[in-house]
């Protein structure tokens, strides 16, 4: 009874009511999540409807201008080449990582620590010094066109920086280790059994794979396929540095709305509003209950 | 089926390879004489020696370290009291606050760039140092709190009972047993915090002042105009700092994995 006055009050189970100390604690992550989430929501929804003044400043209003621009078919395409870039690496990323998430997931106990290190040390190192080492690698006088040249496979360099392709070889050795951390996570509580079960039963290992081992990772391939194509839609960064800015992508063009010569916030607004509300589409389709349910179940 | 292990494991060699060749080759030239040329001309400790005189790159680091610091200590304060009130206590409407808390993981960083600089122009709060903390904290202290919160969904509560039960007071108890208990996360927590703080680039080119510029900051805009060996010395520094750094978090993850059975004591069937 001592503490039935407190905010501690005891209860029978493991999660208790709040009393007023409780929340009184809870206050600062509330605070910050109002602050520093909730309102910058609001306010970025608030100014894609403003209007952009003479000298960049922004009237605030109800206008659908910035809106409007949005659905410009030059962005359009803008947006749908960002799409496709981000598809693209999401789905490279996917065929090359998986196997080797289920290698690691599947290693022995001896080897797996060393293994899954191998694979952590990547991910956490800065995307920014890891694309910046391929620009060694890439470029026209670079290490690969010297050992090209070398081995006579070309008679003269080829162009590689600033390309697509060097964007995507940049995107998915960027994202590599974001599809295999989380398969990873499925693989390795994978039961053993219902593999075996399955070969038992006269699967070959082909249809084990589609029929069982597939379905069981499928909350770790969506996990997987969220955490790289949200990031590669947005990180303007890589392709700054290996495509050189020669070709737009969804998020170079919302950077120069704000940072660039082109300084137009309601517009950046209205972008990076209307590319959050792609996202949580994205994000419903991933996690409809219906399909976690299946791949639970 | 063995054949196709065999094809398996080359192929995890090879993604290694292609994982690991680039970070390589990017060390390798941080102490090659030649500047431009990717020949071998020598080795040399030239391009390290010039980092500690370049006073954009030591002004830039000083500034990261400080920022991830700050940011390292109110993630730990705010991720793990967070984690620790919602594990506890029932609160209403505390799944949207989870869902708010998570959204910056998750929300593109263009995004989240964007709206704090909006926000911190629209509040009247200068780009600074203070920005770029706030900025950074809203992102680095829900890794904080997911971490601690895996912890906690382990924890027996009768480790919090038996605290109470023997005359200590709530806070005591948090004190001397709960965060004890959650140590190691805490520890994986704050490095994960620190090293995301000091990595990071497109949120804190939304929210710094040119006094406030980050490291990774002054690297982006050298890395636009080409290849500076300086550029390989620094980021191979900032390399093995993070080998380390992962290298830790396994064995604190280790010995947590190894300590948590004990104090659950027999409980678990």
């Amino acid at each position: 009874m001592r503490q039935a006055d407190t905010a501690f009050e005891s209860a029978s189970g493991n999660r208790r009511a709040p009393r007023l100390t409780a929340y009184l604690l809870l206050t600062p992550l509330l605070v910050w999540v109002m602050a520093f989430v909730v309102a910058p929501a609001l306010i970025i929804l608030v100014y894609s409807f403003g209007e952009r003044q003479v000298l960049g400043g922004v009237t605030l209003g109800f206008s659908l201008r910035s809106w409007a621009r949005v659905g410009d078919p030059i962005y359009l395409a803008i947006l749908w080449r960002s799409v496709e870039y981000a598809g693209i690496t999401t789905l490279i990323c996917l065929v090359v990582g998986y196997p080797v998430a289920f290698v690691v997931g599947r290693a022995s106990e001896r080897h797996r620590p060393l293994l899954l290190t191998l694979v952590m040390i990547p991910f956490w190192t800065s995307f920014l010094i890891r694309t910046y080492a391929w620009v060694t690698i890439l470029k026209s006088e670079g290490l690969l066109n010297s050992l090209l040249l070398q081995l006579s496979w070309i008679s003269e360099p080829i162009e590689m920086m600033y390309t697509p392709f060097a964007v995507i070889i940049g995107l998915v050795y960027t994202f590599v280790p974001f599809m295999i951390l989380p398969i990873y996570g499925s693989v390795e509580k994978l039961d053993a059994s219902l593999i075996e079960a399955a070969l038992d039963l006269g699967a070959g290992p082909w249809r084990a794979f589609w029929k069982v081992i597939l379905p069981l990772t499928r909350p770790g391939i969506s996990a997987g396929v969220l955490l790289v194509f949200v990031p590669a839609l947005g990180l303007y960064a890589v392709n700054d540095i290996l495509g050189g800015g020669r070709v737009d992508m969804i998020g170079n063009v919302i950077e120069n709305q704000f940072k660039g010569t082109a300084r137009n916030w309601p517009f950046g607004a209205a972008l990076g509003t209307a590319l959050l509300g792609a996202f949580a589409l994205a994000f419903w389709l991933t996690r409809r209950p219906g399909r976690a349910d299946r791949a639970a179940g | 089926m063995k054949a196709a292990r065999r094809l398996l494991e080359a192929h995890t060699g090879l993604v290694l390879f292609f994982l690991y060749a680039p970070i390589l080759v990017l060390v390798v030239y941080s102490f090659n004489e030649a500047k431009l040329n990717v020949v071998w001309k020598g080795f040399t400790l030239e391009w390290y020696a010039r980092v500690w005189t370049d006073t954009g790159l030591v002004r830039s680091l000083q500034n990261s370290l400080m920022v991830a610091a700050i940011t390292t200590v109110f993630s730990v304060a705010l991720g793990t009291g967070g984690a620790w009130l919602l594990f506890r206590y029932r609160y209403p409407g505390e799944r949207l606050l989870q869902t708010l808390v998570f959204l910056p993981m998750i929300v593109p960083e263009v995004i989240l760039g964007v709206s704090l600089l909006i926000l911190f122009v629209v509040v009247r709060l200068e780009l600074g140092f203070t920005t770029v903390v706030i900025s950074h904290v809203t992102f680095c202290f829900p890794f904080v709190l997911a971490a601690v919160e895996a912890r906690l969904a382990g924890m027996d509560p009768a480790l919090e009972e038996a605290a109470l039960d023997l005359g200590a007071t709530p806070f005591v108890a948090f004190h001397k047993v709960i965060v004890p208990y959650l140590m190691p996360a805490i520890a994986s927590g704050a490095l994960m915090a620190f090293t995301l703080s000091l990595d990071d680039v497109i949120v804190t080119y939304f929210t710094a002042s040119a006094a406030s510029r980050t490291l990774p900051l002054e690297m982006f805009g050298r890395v636009k105009k080409g290849v500076d060996p300086s550029l390989n010395a620094i980021s191979t520094v900032f390399i093995g700092a993070t080998i380390l750094a992962v290298l830790t978090t396994q064995l604190l993850n280790r010995r947590g994995a190894l300590t948590a059975p004990a104090t659950q004591g027999g409980e678990k069937p």
